[in-house]
C-alpha cells in the first residue's frame, strides 16, 4: 500500500527521506543445531567465536571511550571480562567434551543454568548484571551462526526503525552517521529524543504500531518537524516532503544567522531565551544555537545511567563544568526528578504520576537530596546557579526545602566551603494546585519554572502515551493559558520572576501567548532556539496580549489553534511550510 | 598456600565495576587466587564467580593465594577491598 502514514512526536526540526533500518537486537532466535561432527571442531569453532567477539568488544571500547559517559564503558568491560572469564571457558569446553554437545548448545545450556544462579542472589546492582553476561552470550551465538553483527547502519539514507533504543544501544550505532530515527516507544524526553535533538538528527518517536507495517528496505521518510511518519511514499508525496525539506533548511539557516540578536518585540519588551539540557555532549549547542544560559538542567541522566547513586563528586564536577560554561548566565538546575521505582529498582507504581517522585521523593530520601544539594551550593560558586525543585503540590514542601537548603549552607560554612550564599530557589509549577494558590507560592519561591507538559497532563487528565486519548492532549488548551496567566499574575504581584520550560516555548503557535502573558523566561531545546527568536523579534506586546484575550475567548485548543496559525501565517509568510504541518 | 579475613567496606558490595577491578588485579599474579565467604570457594579470575559471591558491605570473606607470589597477590586484594574500598568512596 502506497503512503502509509502514522504520527509521532516531533523531536529534532528536520526532515530525511531513505530506507527503514529495522533494529531489534533482543529476541533473536537461533537454528536449532545438528549433531556434531568432531568434538575438536566445536571447540575450535566456539575459540573463534570467542576471539571475534572480543575484538568485536574491544572496538566498540574503543568508540565509546569518545563519549563523555563512563558506564557504557564499563559495562563493556564487563562482558570483556566475561569472554575471559575461566569458569566460563571450562564449563562450555568440558560440555562439549564429556556431554558432546554442539558449541552452541554448550553456550545456550551454560547460560540457562548462569541465569538460574543470578536469579538467586538477592542484591540487584548484582542479579541486573546477567543481562551483560545475556548480551555477550548472544554476541557469541550470533558470530557462532556466522551472521553478521556489526550492523553497518552508518549511511544517511538508513532510518533506523525500532521499538526503543537503550543508552547503550544508542552508543553503538554510530548514531552521528545515520539518516533518522523512528521509534515506537519514548517521549520528548526519552534519551534518543535528546541525543537525535542534540546531533540534529530527523527523528520521529512515540509511533505506535510502526514495526508490524514496515520491513527492512521500506522506502521512508521521517519528519522530525510534525512528527509524520511515511511508508512506501509515492512520488509525489516524495517531492513535496523533498520540496519542505529544502524550504524548512533555509529558513533554519536564515534564523542561524541571526541567533545571537536578542528576543525583543518591535516594541521594546526583552524575553530571555535559554536552552533545556540533559546530556553533556549538549553543551556545544548552548553557544551554537545563541541561548542566553541554561534554564532548565535535567539531572536525571546521572542517575540512570549509573549503577549506583552518583556521589557528590561526580556531580559537582558536571555541575561546576556547566556553571563555568555559561557564566555570567545563570544555569538552573532541576532537583532529581524520578519515580521511586527507578531509583530503588522497586515495583512501579500503579500511577506513577501522581505517585511518589520529585520533590515528594527528595523530602523522604533526604541523603539523596542532600548529596545533590550540596554538590549543587558547591558547584555554584563557580557561576550563576539556581535550583529548582520538580513535582511541587503543596506550600509546606518548598518551606522544608529553604530549611534543609539553609542546614546545607551552615554546613558548607563550616567546613570553610564557598558557594552563593543568595542562590535563587524556584518552583517547578506542574501541579494545578500551585496555579490556583499561586498567590501563597509566589511568597516563599525566588521564581517560578512552568513545566507546560506536566500541568497540562494534569489539568486535562490525559496520559500523552495513552493512543486512545492523546488526541485531548494540547498544551494550547484555553484551560492550560488561564492556570499559566494565574501563575504568572501572582508570581509579578509579589515581584518575583516566571518562566516557561515545557514543550510550548517550542511551539511557534504558541509563542504570541507567551509573549502577551510578559513571561520573563522562555527554555527550550537549543535547536528550537534561532526560530522562536525570529518570531519574537516579529510581534509586538500591544498585539500579543489583543491576541492573548481572543485565545482566551475560545471554547478549544484546536480553535486556539486554528485562530493563532491564521494569525501568525499573516505577519510571517515563510512560515507556511513549519507550522501548517505542525499538530501540536 | 597464604591467606587473610577481610571485610567488605564499601556501600554498594562488591557489585560489577568492583568485580571488574578485583578480576584484573587478581589476574597480574601467577598464584592460584580464590575468595571464600560462608564456606563457598571462587575463582577470584573469574568475574562471573565473583559476582556470584554476592558479597555485600559488612560481610567477611577470605582472601587466599597458592604460588610463587601468593603473599603478595592476598596483601594486594586486601588493600583493595579494604583501603581502596574499590575507589569508591
Amino acid at each position: 500500500m502506497k503512503n502509509k502514514v502514522f504520527r509521532g512526536i516531533p523531536v529534532s526540526p528536520s526532515i530525511a527521506i531513505g530506507k527503514a533500518f529495522i533494529y531489534s537486537p533482543k529476541d533473536i532466535t537461533f537454528k536449532k543445531e545438528k549433531k556434531i561432527k568432531s568434538i575438536d571442531e566445536e571447540i575450535c569453532k566456539f575459540e573463534k567465536a570467542r576471539r571475534k567477539s572480543l575484538k568485536q568488544l574491544r572496538k566498540l571500547k574503543s568508540e565509546l571511550k569518545k563519549l563523555p559517559a563512563r558506564e557504557p564503558v564499563r559495562l563493556i568491560d564487563v562482558q570483556i571480562l566475561f569472554l575471559q572469564d575461566p569458569l566460563f571457558l571450562n564449563s562450555v569446553e568440558k560440555r562439549i567434551r564429556n556431554n558432546k554437545e554442539s558449541a552452541m548448545d554448550s553456550i545456550k545450556n551454560f547460560l540457562e543454568s548462569l541465569e538460574r544462579d543470578f536469579q538467586d542472589i538477592p542484591n540487584s546492582y548484582i542479579s541486573e548484571r546477567f543481562f551483560d553476561v545475556k548480551d555477550v552470550g548472544d554476541r557469541i551465538l550470533k558470530n557462532l551462526g556466522e551472521e553478521k553483527i556489526e550492523l553497518d547502519l552508518k549511511g544517511h539514507d538508513n532510518i533506523i526503525v525500532a521499538n526503543r533504543l537503550s543508552p547503550t544501544e544508542t552508543a553503538q550505532i554510530s548514531i552521528d552517521e545515520v539518516g533518522g530515527i523512528v521509534t515506537e516507544r519514548g517521549g520528548k524526553t526519552s534519551h534518543i529524543a535528546i541525543i537525535a535533538e542534540a546531533l540534529n538528527i530527523p527523528a520521529v518517536v512515540g509511533v505506535n504500531d510502526l514495526l508490524n507495517c514496515v520491513e527492512s528496505g521500506d522506502e521512508i521518510i521521517v519528519d522530525g518537524i510534525s512528527g509524520i511518519v511515511v511508508i512506501h511514499p509515492d512520488e509525489n508525496t516524495k517531492r513535496n516532503f523533498e520540496q519542505k525539506e529544502k524550504e524548512a533548511e533555509k529558513i533554519k539557516q536564515e534564523f542561524l544567522k541571526h541567533k545571537d540578536l536578542p528576543a525583543t518585540t518591535i516594541d521594546g519588551y526583552s524575553i530571555d531565551i535559554s536552552a533545556n539540557i540533559e546530556l553533556p555532549i549538549e553543551l556545544s549547542n548552548i553557544n551554537k544555537y545563541g541561548a542566553k544560559g541554561v534554564g532548565l538542567l535535567r539531572t536525571e541522566f546521572l542517575y540512570l545511567t549509573s549503577e549506583a547513586i552518583p556521589d557528590e563528586k561526580v556531580q559537582y564536577d558536571f555541575y561546576s563544568e556547566i556553571a563555568k560554561i555559561c557564566s555570567p548566565d545563570y544555569v538552573i538546575i532541576r532537583t532529581l526528578d524520578l519515580g521511586g521505582d527507578k531509583i530503588f529498582k522497586i515495583k512501579e507504581e500503579l500511577n506513577p504520576f501522581l505517585g511518589w517522585r520529585g520533590v515528594r521523593f527528595s523530602l523522604s530520601n533526604e541523603e539523596i537530596f542532600r548529596t545533590q544539594v550540596r554538590a549543587i551550593l558547591r558547584a555554584s560558586s563557580f557561576g550563576n546557579i539556581r535550583l529548582l525543585i520538580p513535582m511541587v503540590s503543596q506550600v509546606d514542601e518548598m518551606i522544608k526545602i529553604r530549611n534543609i537548603v539553609e542546614e546545607i549552607m551552615e554546613e558548607l560554612r563550616r567546613e570553610g566551603q564557598s558557594f552563593d550564599k543568595n542562590i535563587e530557589i524556584g518552583a517547578m509549577v506542574e501541579v494545578p494546585s500551585v496555579c490556583l494558590l499561586a498567590d501563597q507560592f509566589a511568597k516563599v519561591v525566588d521564581f517560578f519554572s512552568i513545566g507546560t507538559n506536566d500541568l497540562t497532563q494534569y489539568v486535562l487528565a490525559v496520559d500523552r502515551g495513552n493512543q486512545k486519548i492523546s488526541g485531548l492532549y494540547d498544551h494550547l488548551d484555553p484551560s492550560v493559558i488561564k492556570l499559566t496567566k494565574m501563575a504568572v499574575e501572582q508570581a509579578h504581584h509579589n515581584n518575583k520572576w516566571v518562566g516557561v520550560c515545557g514543550g510550548i516555548s517550542a511551539d511557534i503557535v504558541a509563542i504570541p501567548l507567551l509573549v502577551g502573558l510578559e513571561v520573563d523566561e522562555l527554555s527550550l531545546p537549543p535547536s528550537f532556539i534561532p526560530q522562536i527568536k525570529n518570531i519574537i523579534r516579529g510581534l509586538s506586546l500591544k498585539e500579543s496580549k489583543e491576541l492573548l484575550i481572543q485565545a482566551e475567548k475560545k471554547k478549544s485548543a484546536t480553535e486556539v489553534r486554528e485562530f493563532l496559525n491564521i494569525e501568525l501565517l499573516e505577519k510571517f509568510p515563510s512560515l507556511k511550510n513549519i507550522i501548517l504541518e505542525v499538530e501540536k | 598456600m597464604y591467606e587473610k579475613k577481610t571485610k567488605i567496606l564499601n556501600s554498594l558490595g562488591i557489585h560489577a565495576r568492583p568485580a571488574s577491578l578485583l578480576v584484573k588485579l587478581a589476574s597480574q599474579f601467577e598464584s592460584k587466587v580464590e575468595l571464600e565467604k560462608n564456606n563457598i570457594e571462587v575463582n577470584a579470575k573469574s568475574i562471573m564467580g565473583i559476582l556470584m559471591l554476592a558479597s555485600e558491605k559488612g560481610q567477611e570473606i577470605i582472601v587466599r593465594a597458592e604460588g610463587n607470589d601468593e603473599e603478595k597477590a592476598v596483601n594486594a586484594i586486601v588493600d583493595l577491598i579494604e583501603k581502596r574500598k574499590f575507589d569508591e568512596e
